[in-house]
């Protein structure tokens, strides 16, 4: 092999264990691009393999340490962090008070129903599987709104272009054809908090996502929150929720940690936009940062979004009130806050959902 | 016109006031050889659209702009039929008492009633530059659909045949990244990252862009600019937004900025309430 070809091949391998979409065809507009350019020129190589190897800002710093690693003399050892799973990340927290009950039987329709209702971090290990697979089917429909495509309709705007071709085929414009607006599924956008107090509810809301992703995969976005904003949806594209689950739980890097909600929602304001879409934040509220910060970020999302819904465990108890900073600082910016502690809560935020 | 280096380019773009480093010459340099689109991402104001403008003006060719927005389709972006001349022609044609539909047709669907949309217009306008304008905007239907115009710049309009662009236009998409465009698209083109600029270009920007502007003026104005992106805003002062300032500034006369005409002119380089209360309150404009 050329021994250009093999360098930059090599240098290629390197940014993809660095975690770089750096593909073969990308690889290939890196030697098409050395073609106009110095390969002798340290600048230009490196420019060339910037503007045609990287696809997001995220890949720059780390393009950065492979080029210096790769074209420094030495190889970089640049794996991915070691994968830990998110049965290892909850471990920790508190089984159930029913002990170990592996040989469950087959649920039995009250069966399920009590389990419907009962708070997920208080389950034996078997039940909580029970629920999970009940969640696993869950499949929810999405409010829709107007969008601003068109289609054929008995009533609405003159649609020119099928007038015309009537005209054409019966001889005379006999007819107007009419057209209206389509409909759009409602994009939904879910924080899902991941930190320490979070965790007994940590995995099954990150399930209840799955379905939601899976419902709807081009109108839902999901983020893991924490001690920071790290985007989940593609790995919750998987179709098997353990395998899904187990992608998100190699993608987040802040399990267990505090919760720096303002922060975060800072960083997702100023890089995305959750403009015209349903924004749930599923969060106890204890809020390790300024709550005054994440009081003006929820106000700005507030105004973005076409509607905030706060989705807190706590919410499924009687005598809940919402008084943790965070909680009472995010409250005036919120349109529903609702329970999220029971299949039966996810059930009922799915309706909600449905008809935003 | 031969453009031989990325220094070469450097060159051009600053005969053209638009202050390029290494890294946009390079990227530009290639789109130019390799016939690629080129992806511009980055901050709003930056200078991503500026870029495209230039390159029109430096290349001596028009500059065909299509603007993104949710639920820009094909009919808005690549022609259109001018269906009330359409609909005139059918009436005229109808008073004549000519039912012949197959020649009826034929005349319709003639060239003279279509209206080329951006990306036809780009096809058949040789060269030209097209500026693909947030992206982001746009939906994913959309992205998937101009993936397909950009991969071989032909253009089938059944009523009529291909068309077919001889030299490619040059492509500049920009993205203010509010949401991830998809990797398929991407791939397609060359993609650079537009940085705010550093201390000593922002500088020399203001200088050349405003020739009445002094030094000292662009240096402070430069200087409370950078303050600015660093005091943690809703929306931080891009290179437009100090050229505004600037020019604000020049049109009151100033020679120097002093926290009086900064205050009274801050409008022009933040355009959120929050942001201007923040910077006031906190004195961020009274040093320096």
């Amino acid at each position: 092999m050329d021994e250009l070809v093999a360098t930059v091949t090599g240098f290629a391998r390197t940014l993809r264990a660095a975690g770089v979409g750096a593909d073969h065809e990308r690889t290939g507009n890196m030697l098409r691009a050395l073609d106009h350019l110095d390969v002798a020129d340290r600048g230009e190589v490196y420019w060339a393999g910037r503007l045609t190897l990287c696809a997001t800002p995220d890949d720059l710093p780390r393009y950065d340490r492979c080029f210096a690693a790769y074209f420094g003399g030495r190889k970089a050892a640049l794996a991915r962090t070691g994968t830990t799973s998110v049965t290892r990340h909850l471990a920790a927290e508190p089984e159930g008070e029913g002990g170990d009950d592996a040989t469950a039987a087959p649920a039995t329709a009250s069966r399920a129903e009590v389990l419907r209702h009962r708070d997920v971090a208080r389950l034996t290990e078997a039940e909580r599987a029970e629920v999970h697979r009940m969640l696993a089917m869950l499949r929810t429909a999405r409010a829709r709104r107007l969008s601003r495509r068109f289609e054929g309709a008995r009533r609405g705007v003159l649609d020119p272009r099928r007038t015309i071709r009537d005209a054409l085929r019966k001889g005379d414009v006999a007819r107007l054809r009419r057209k209206r607006h389509t409909t759009r599924p409602r994009t939904v956008v879910l924080f899902v908090d991941v930190s320490g107090s979070m965790a007994p509810y940590a995995e099954t809301l990150l399930r209840f996502a799955h379905a939601l992703v899976r419902s709807e995969p081009r109108a839902t976005r999901v983020y893991s929150v924490g001690t920071r904003l790290t985007p989940i949806t593609a790995e919750l594209r998987h179709r098997d929720p353990g395998t899904a689950l187990n992608e998100v739980s190699k993608a987040i890097p802040d399990w267990s940690g505090g919760t720096r909600l303002g922060e975060e929602l800072r960083e997702y304001l100023s890089r995305y936009s959750a403009r015209g879409a349903i924004a749930v934040i599923a969060s106890d509220g204890w809020e390790r940062g300024d709550p005054a910060l994440l009081g003006a970020q929820m106000a700005r999302l507030a105004r973005q979004a076409y509607r905030v819904i706060w989705v807190n465990p706590h919410k499924g108890y009687e005598d809940y009130q919402p008084l943790t900073g965070g909680m009472r600082a995010a409250l005036p910016h919120i349109d529903d806050l609702v329970a999220g502690h029971s299949l039966a809560a996810f059930e009922q935020l799915g309706e909600r959902l449905a008809h935003a | 016109m031969d453009i031989e280096s990325p220094d070469k380019l450097i060159e051009l773009l600053d005969r053209h006031a638009y202050l390029a480093d290494e890294g946009l010459a390079t990227a530009v340099f290639l789109a130019l050889k390799m016939g690629r689109p080129l992806f511009l991402e980055g901050e709003a104001g930056v200078g991503k659209t500026e870029l495209a403008k230039t390159l029109a003006a430096l290349l001596d060719a028009p500059l065909i702009r299509l603007q993104c927005y949710e639920g820009l389709d094909a009919a808005q972006a690549l022609y259109d039929w001018d269906f009330a001349r359409q609909l005139l022609h059918l009436k005229a044609a109808e008073a004549a008492g000519i039912t012949d539909v197959s020649r009826l047709e034929g005349e319709i669907y003639d060239r003279r009633f279509l209206i080329a949309r951006p990306l036809l217009k780009a096809v058949e306008t040789q060269p030209s530059v097209l500026l693909v304008d947030e992206i982001d905007r746009a939906d994913d239907e959309f992205e998937a659909f101009l993936l397909e115009v950009l991969s071989d710049f032909t253009i089938s309009i059944p009523e009529l045949g291909t068309v077919r662009a001889t030299t490619p236009p040059v492509v500049v998409v920009t993205s203010n990244r509010t949401r991830e465009v998809h990797d398929a698209l991407k791939r397609r083109c060359l993609y650079h990252w537009l940085e705010h600029p550093s201390f000593d270009r922002e500088v020399a920007i203001l200088l050349r862009r405003l020739p009445d502007c002094t030094e000292t003026l662009a240096a402070q104005v430069a200087r409370a600019a950078a303050r600015l992106r660093q005091a943690d805003l809703v929306k931080p002062p891009g290179v437009a937004e100090t050229l505004d300032w600037t020019e604000a500034l020049l049109t009151l006369g100033a020679k120097e900025l002093d926290p009086g005409l900064a205050a009274a002119t801050l409008g022009a380089a933040l355009k959120y309430r929050e942001d201007v209360a923040s910077v006031l309150g906190n004195g961020l404009l009274s040093h320096g």
